[in-house]
């Protein structure tokens, strides 16, 4: 397991690297979600009031 | 104005279901991307265990390459056929493609450090990269500098065609320029060079980020539609008072 980890030395590199990437792409993922939530939800209110 | 909200009505109900799709297909493949690349596959000969960032930069650095062709293509048929679809389309790919080209740049140095020696170096390859990332800054500021979204959305429209030119720049200049950039080793005339037990899991992990990028594009374009929307008919509101 610690083998896994070691990456043969290179574990700083590999890891970093990886875990860049998670960051930066699971941001993304997080913020276009939560950006779709919020402004359908702005959208229904407003659509709601119009019709009333 | 009128014409663009209707549209858009089967776009949406397209893309729900889809980026939902593509959302489930990249974390699958994420999943087998992972194993594959950090345990099945061997470490290089020369270069040992960092091989396996290769496994998430080249990826990136297609994906950085795919998202500004999409957004030249957008904009392209934006300025062309005036559909605001596309507009909306170029728009959300912005954050994506610049995403994708800092992490093309970061894995990079991090890989270069114990391969090259260097965290960076001013070749052809990694200086029309930087470009790249600094073009989709440059779009996303300059659309959110103008007030009015029409003029925003041509001037950023010329901008990204523009800088178009630079995908076959990057593509070619490690052949056109001697590099320290490693030549291409997959997407070649003579086909790829990389050996099987390394193209299957970049292959794969490839595949992973475009299903990625697909559903974050359309969600994106969902979340735009639904503010232009939103504010249309808080426009309207305000006429009306």
């Amino acid at each position: 397991m610690s083998e896994f980890f070691a990456m043969g030395g290179y574990g700083a590199y590999v890891w970093s690297a990886y875990g860049l990437t998670a960051l930066v792409v699971g941001g993304l993922t997080v913020f276009n979600i939560g950006r779709c939530v919020r402004e359908q939800r702005r959208l229904r209110r407003l659509e709601e009031e119009a019709e009333r | 104005m009128i014409t663009w909200l209707a549209n858009p009505e089967r776009f949406l109900r397209f893309a729900v279901p889809a980026s939902w799709a593509c959302g489930a297909a990249a974390g699958a493949l994420l999943l087998i991307g992972l194993v594959d690349g950090l345990a099945l596959a061997p470490p290089e000969a020369d270069q040992g265990d960092t091989v396996r960032i290769m496994f998430v930069h080249v990826p990136a650095a297609w994906l950085s390459m795919m998202a500004y062709a999409v957004m030249g293509g957008a904009s392209f048929v934006y300025l062309v056929w005036r559909h605001n679809l596309a507009d909306v389309a170029a728009q959300a790919a912005a954050p994506l493609g610049a995403g994708f080209a800092f992490l093309t740049l970061a894995t990079g140095a991090i890989w270069g450090r114990p391969t090259w020696g260097v965290w960076w170096v001013w070749d052809a390859r990694l200086a029309s990269v930087l470009v790249l990332f600094l073009m989709y800054l440059g779009y996303m500021a300059l659309r959110s500098a103008l007030d009015d979204e029409r003029q925003a959305a041509r001037a950023g429209a010329i901008f990204a065609l523009v800088g178009l030119v630079n995908l076959p720049i990057i593509k070619f200049s490690v052949d056109w320029w001697s590099t320290l950039h490693q030549p291409a080793a997959v997407i070649r005339f003579d086909g790829p060079t990389l050996s099987g037990e390394f193209l299957r899991p970049l292959l794969v992990m490839a595949v992973a980020a475009i299903a990625a990028f697909a559903a974050l594009l359309l969600t994106g374009m969902r979340s735009e539609i639904y503010r232009r929307r939103a504010d249309a008919l808080i426009r309207a509101r305000e006429q009306q008072a």
